[in-house]
């Protein structure tokens, strides 16, 4: 039986306070990973793994966080994502929220696109598909 | 003194799981500071030996051609203390395995009780740094290291 958005956000929950070492009530949607949560590079690649053994899925590299984007020049001009590296971007990642950073398309921000709410909108689909 | 906590290889399964002996000497001179009159292995120092046995079982899986460095440890918990003449026994499993890093599982224990549980993260550094540059020679797989797998090699061809 498919599960929930609310059992996946539950399940999305115990990944991050193990992986992070913070408490449940951090974990809130909106929650940033590496400004509120303090995730660091390495978490990410923990986090990937053990999404995949929770969630019996297979994550391929750079689906779930796009690593490869910030490193084009075609993308990025002058610490800002371009509008061809925003397209791009934004169809890499439909899980994300882009309207903060669509706004202000400051790279030193796009670590903000990477909250809790992906994570579920991504698992959710995932599951889905 | 060198940098190798483990012993030897006791058992070894490429790219799924290895086993690694460690002697608990008093002629490791740490033990005197650590602590006066109470000898104990230090936790810092089972976790390295838990680091070299994944790390060596990671290395391998990839024959050697990663820099395979010790990226996060996920999990370490103690239940008891480790005292010269102990022999300790790692047993370390990879959970995940692909270009650009390494989970392993690890257990240690001592006269076949638990005594640790290290989970470990490993990076593959040259895959996932992006655009650093690391020296071509593989620094982290010294000869060291290299001959305790050989020796353990050598062992079970003769056995």
């Amino acid at each position: 039986m498919a599960m929930s958005r609310d059992e996946v956000f539950e399940k999305v929950k115990d990944v991050l306070v193990d992986a992070l070492g913070v408490d449940d009530d951090e974990v809130s949607e909106g929650a940033t990973l590496t400004g509120d949560l303090g995730a660091e590079s390495i978490d990410f690649l923990d986090i990937v793994f053990r999404l995949e053994r929770t969630f019996s899925i297979k994550i391929p590299r750079g689906e779930l966080f796009p690593d490869d984007i910030m490193n084009n020049p075609e993308y990025v001009e002058n610490g800002r994502m371009t509008e061809k590296g925003m397209t791009t971007l934004k169809n890499a990642m439909p899980h994300a929220d882009f309207t903060d950073f669509e706004k202000d398309p400051d790279v030193a921000k796009m670590t903000d696109l990477f909250t809790v709410k992906t994570i579920v909108n991504y698992v959710t689909a995932k599951l889905a598909a | 003194m060198r940098w190798v906590w483990i012993d030897k290889f006791t058992d070894f399964q490429s790219g799924i799981r290895a086993t690694a002996i460690k002697n608990v000497s008093l002629a490791e001179e740490h033990l005197h500071d650590h602590f006066p009159g109470w000898p104990v292995m230090p936790a810092s120092l089972i976790v390295e030996g838990m680091a070299q046995t994944a790390g060596i079982l990671v290395g391998e899986a990839r024959k050697f051609e990663e820099k395979v460095i010790l990226a996060k440890v996920k999990r370490a918990s103690f239940l008891k203390e480790v005292r010269p003449g102990d022999q300790l026994r790692y047993d370390a499993e990879i959970e995940h395995l692909t270009e650009e890093a390494a989970a392993t599982i690890g257990r240690v224990t001592l006269d076949g009780e638990p005594l640790a549980e290290i989970d470990i993260v490993f990076s593959h550094i040259d895959n996932n740094m992006s655009g650093l540059v690391f020296p071509e020679e593989n620094f982290v797989f010294t000869d060291e290291f290299k001959s305790l797998l050989s020796s353990y090699n050598v062992s079970t061809k003769n056995a």
